[in-house]
């Protein structure tokens, strides 16, 4: 089955944001701080600009509270009386002229009581930069089982490692855009992002108002990978409170470097390990530190935190774990959701610091992961039971054969010791990502979905659930295909759209197949008990029942429903965080190939093998273009995409000199599935999108490790970080 | 400075836009990106960076691919070109079916790239397609998708060609 939209996206046809033609539209801008951290002082709108020719709004604008709403409500819509970061939105301005409004916005000067900016999470704050409780850490974790150290007071071998991982930018290539109107006394914005019900919430909390007057509609969307998660909330509410002051319809787009400097990126991570074995290489102890910078905001930080910790003993059993974290917040930029959620942080530590514990004690680091795998029957560091059927050394030994892995190593060794200056090796990492929310998240959600007959006998899928590239649209057709037995024509996706779809939960945590699609299956069911159907009726038989149901019924509709059910015998303790943190794990091995150039330090990806147990696939073109694609965007993280700050902001933010990967600068993904179907996904399916993200960073590493005898521990790899480290191991 | 956008005058460009004479007053330091999308309403053409790095505003002058954020429209004063709306739909099958659009915000850049390269095969004696599509950035599709894509536009064409013959 080809992608639903795919004609439209490979003609151009796709109306996404920016090319919707909406009467009498103007556009907005914002004036952001700065400053990364101090007092207003004053706002000076300058002379030359004839200022009732625009629209103004600032912070006394807003009707409700001046809070966007999330998980908790520290954060301005616009700021107030201090600013916390350098791209703070202070003032925004509208006017019908795109280029009058740019002028305009270079002609407001705001000035700043500067305040001392905690700018480096890895120092500890002096007393002037505290601004959270005693220390600036804005969220603490644990997780305990066992005895750790007493553990490792009886270990053979005791490996000490510290990992550090860099921001990162989404780089969807749609920069965030929302258009904002009023109609009949709603408030109403359409625009590129991923969870309409967290816009309506934020919304809804600071424009005052009820839900129902209150709309937001997801415009077709050009990439999110988290970006579109929490942001949109603010630009939203920006360009709501133009329209509702201006009184006519807004458009924000914000052009590239605004998107790169001042929307959310991928939290730096600094993580310890100090890991304990026995004589035969068995973890017998693991203890982890994890520290997230937040930023300036609490924004997702905490279930960032918790997601980190949570992957961060690895997919290993192991008696003995202490796992704890922190995010710490700083004057940084506020970060925020990002594909793989904490995850690639804490594996590529964890995956990293496993080729450091087998070069220490000698082992051969795949034997040291075989001996350590989770095997059913063994439990997680929360406590979690695995118990899948999935055999996961043999997911491992899928790729080692699909990559050559033992040949290829003694091709490099002959390689290397013959060659003046390329240098070649071969690095693997094996990892787990927990499919949708985690521990008792999804059943907060209450997720519902709707599936209605429509009059002409097609289904209609309405749910709040959006695609941002991944392929919802598909999944959901093909969920919904296979469960009633109609074509794809007669199925139709609602456009998510607050006004008319329930709230199925956001488009994160790799849930939207697997939980999303779930309830899709059930609702179907729902819709056949309500059309007093069996079962079984399918296909034709069903489009008749829906058309006489609408000839018995005038001027109503049909409508199966289901909410989230936990999937039976999960069980999540939240204080103690012990538990089924998530209802199923997706289990991965990749294997990278690397060739380092000596006289550049240049590293370049040679080759990547990808397998994956995944449940089943619901369309092998689309999971196949989701591994690639994150495979791609986890290269860019662990080698090139380095953010460069200057006073907490992001000084290269262009994409001539923040760097992502061309087709050119990456291999081929070789990639394999291992079907084993989940019984409570969507067709089978497990959460598949973020996975990618988290194996690829610590196997080229480890490969570059391989490569030139240096521990590499700081990603990204850049030449010059490369440079330092082969030099320095020289001299000593 | 330059004047206010409110008080320049505007310049009259005429150029051949998707095989039809067109002609269209702008603004004289006006992009050929925003000419077309805000003036015309050729709103296939998309944004990506602005400063030439994402190829995502590709469209053809005078055959050639060029990103039209980085082209003033007086430059196009007089020039043949075409955008995605050129391309007809029936001989993008081949990149449908390998996954070569994700979100699409790429994609018709990538499509004009394609089409450049498959009316160009000579280019293919000197380098590969992955070479050839490196001006594209795409963040969802990781490019195999699109290099498979492009091969099998290519040999579509190949095809196509031989029935001709």
């Amino acid at each position: 089955m080809d992608r639903v939209e795919g004609l439209a996206k490979l003609t151009g046809r796709e109306r996404y944001v920016d090319d919707l033609a909406i009467q009498g539209v103007v556009w907005g801008m914002t004036v952001r701080s700065r400053c990364p951290r101090g007092r207003i002082k004053r706002i000076h709108f300058g002379d030359g600009v004839d200022w009732s020719r625009f629209v103004v709004v600032d912070h006394r604008d807003i009707p409700g509270p001046n809070e966007i709403l999330l998980i908790e409500r520290d954060q301005p819509v616009l700021a107030g009386d201090r600013v916390r970061h350098v791209h703070e939105p202070i003032v925004l301005i509208a006017h019908e002229s795109r280029e009058m409004v740019r002028r305009a916005v270079a002609q407001v000067r705001v000035e700043y009581d500067p305040e001392p900016a905690y700018l480096d999470y890895r120092l500890p704050p002096r007393p002037g930069q505290i601004q959270f409780g005693e220390d600036n850490v804005l969220k603490r974790l644990c997780i305990e089982k066992g005895d750790v150290e007493r553990a490792l007071r009886g270990a053979a071998h005791v490996v000490e490692g510290v990992y550090e991982t860099g921001a990162q930018e989404h780089v969807y290539l749609e920069n965030q855009g929302m258009v904002a109107w009023v109609e009949d006394g709603v408030v109403a914005v359409k625009g590129s992002m991923q969870c309409p019900y967290y816009v309506l919430n934020a919304m809804s909390h600071a424009l005052g108002r009820a839900a129902d007057e209150v709309r937001v509609i997801q415009a077709p969307t050009g990439g999110g990978f988290g970006g579109k998660e929490d942001y949109p909330s603010n630009i939203a509410l920006h360009a709501a409170l133009l329209a509702i002051k201006g009184d006519r319809p807004v458009k924000i787009i914000y052009d590239r470097g605004e998107d790169l400097a001042a929307t959310t990126k991928r939290h730096p991570a600094t993580v310890r390990h100090r890991t304990g074995l026995d004589r035969d290489g068995r973890l017998i102890a693991q203890d982890i530190e994890v520290i997230l910078d937040a930023g300036a905001y609490v924004t997702l930080s905490p279930v960032v935190l918790s997601r980190a910790i949570i992957h961060a003993g690895g997919p290993y059993a192991c008696d003995n774990v202490r796992i704890r974290g922190r995010a710490i917040l700083t004057n940084a930029v506020p970060f925020g959701a990002f594909r793989g959620f904490g995850a690639p942080q804490t594996h590529f530590a964890g995956e990293r610091h496993m080729d450091v514990i087998a070069a220490r004690i000698g082992v051969d680091p795949v034997d040291l992961r075989r001996r350590n795998l989770i095997r059913d029957g063994q439990s997680t560091s929360t406590g979690q039971v695995i118990h899948d059927g999935t055999d996961r050394v043999a997911v491992m030994d899928r790729a080692l054969d699909l990559s050559g892995y033992r040949a290829r190593q003694r091709e490099h060794e002959a390689f290397n010791a013959s060659h003046p200056y390329l240098r070649r090796g071969i690095g693997l990492a094996t990892f787990h990502h927990g499919a949708g929310f985690t521990g008792a998240g999804e059943v907060f959600l209450k997720s519902v979905v709707h599936v209605v007959g429509l009059p002409d006998g097609r289904v209609e899928v309405r749910s709040a659930n959006t695609e941002i590239g991944q392929g919802t649209l598909t999944a959901f057709s093909k969920v919904a295909q296979d469960r009633t037995g109609l074509d794809g024509e007669s199925i139709v996706i609602a456009e998510p759209d607050t006004a008319r779809v329930p709230n199925s939960g956001p488009t994160v945590a790799s849930r939207t197949a697997m939980v999303v699609g779930h309830l899709i299956e059930r609702a179907c069911d729902d819709l056949r008990r309500i059309l007093g159907v069996d079962a079984d009726t399918r296909g034709q038989a069903l489009r008749d029942a829906i058309i006489a149901w609408h000839a018995d019924n005038p001027g109503r509709e049909p409508v199966g429903t289901a909410q989230y059910r936990k999937p039976p015998g999960i069980q999540w303790d939240e204080d103690r965080y012990q538990g089924d943190a998530y209802a199923t794990f997706a289990w991965a091995a990749y294997v990278a190939q690397v060739e380092v150039d000596l006289r550049t330090f240049a590293t370049s990806v040679t080759s990547m093998t990808a397998v994956q147990e995944v449940g089943r696939v619901l369309n092998e073109t689309l999971a196949r273009g989701q591994i690639q694609g994150g495979v791609v965007q986890a290269i860019g993280w662990a080698l090139l995409e380095d953010v460069a700050w200057k006073d907490g902001a992001m000084a290269n933010a262009q994409l001539t000199n923040y760097i992502i990967p061309t087709s050119f600068d990456v291999p081929p993904t070789r990639v394999q599935f291992i079907e084993n179907p989940y019984a409570h996904g969507g067709g089978g399916a497990k959460g598949l999108g973020e996975l990618p993200m988290d194996g690829p960073a610590p196997a080229i590493v480890n490969a570059v490790a391989a490569a030139t005898g240096t521990e590499a521990t700081t990603i990204p790899l850049t030449p010059e970080r490369l440079m330092g480290l082969v030099l320095n191991d020289d001299a000593a | 400075m330059t004047m206010p956008p409110d008080q320049q005058e505007r310049i009259s460009v005429a150029l051949t836009l998707n095989g039809r004479a067109v002609r269209v007053q702008v603004e004289p330091n006006e992009r050929l990106l925003d000419t077309l999308r805000y003036r015309l309403g050729l709103i296939g053409t998309k944004e990506g960076c602005g400063e030439g790095e994402c190829g995502a505003c590709t469209v053809s002058m005078d055959g050639v691919p060029v990103n039209s954020c980085l082209v003033p429209t007086w430059q196009a004063r007089g020039r043949r070109i075409e955008t995605i709306e050129s391309v007809e739909p029936g001989r993008l099958g081949a990149l449908l079916g390998s996954g070569a659009t994700q979100c699409g915000a790429c994609t018709p850049g990538v499509v004009m790239a394609a089409c450049w390269i498959a009316e160009h095969r000579e280019l293919l004696r000197t380098h590969t397609i992955r070479e050839l599509m490196a001006g594209n950035l795409c963040r969802c599709t990781g490019y195999d998708g699109i290099i498979e894509g492009v091969q099998g536009l290519l040999d579509d064409g190949l095809a196509e060609d031989g029935r001709d013959g």
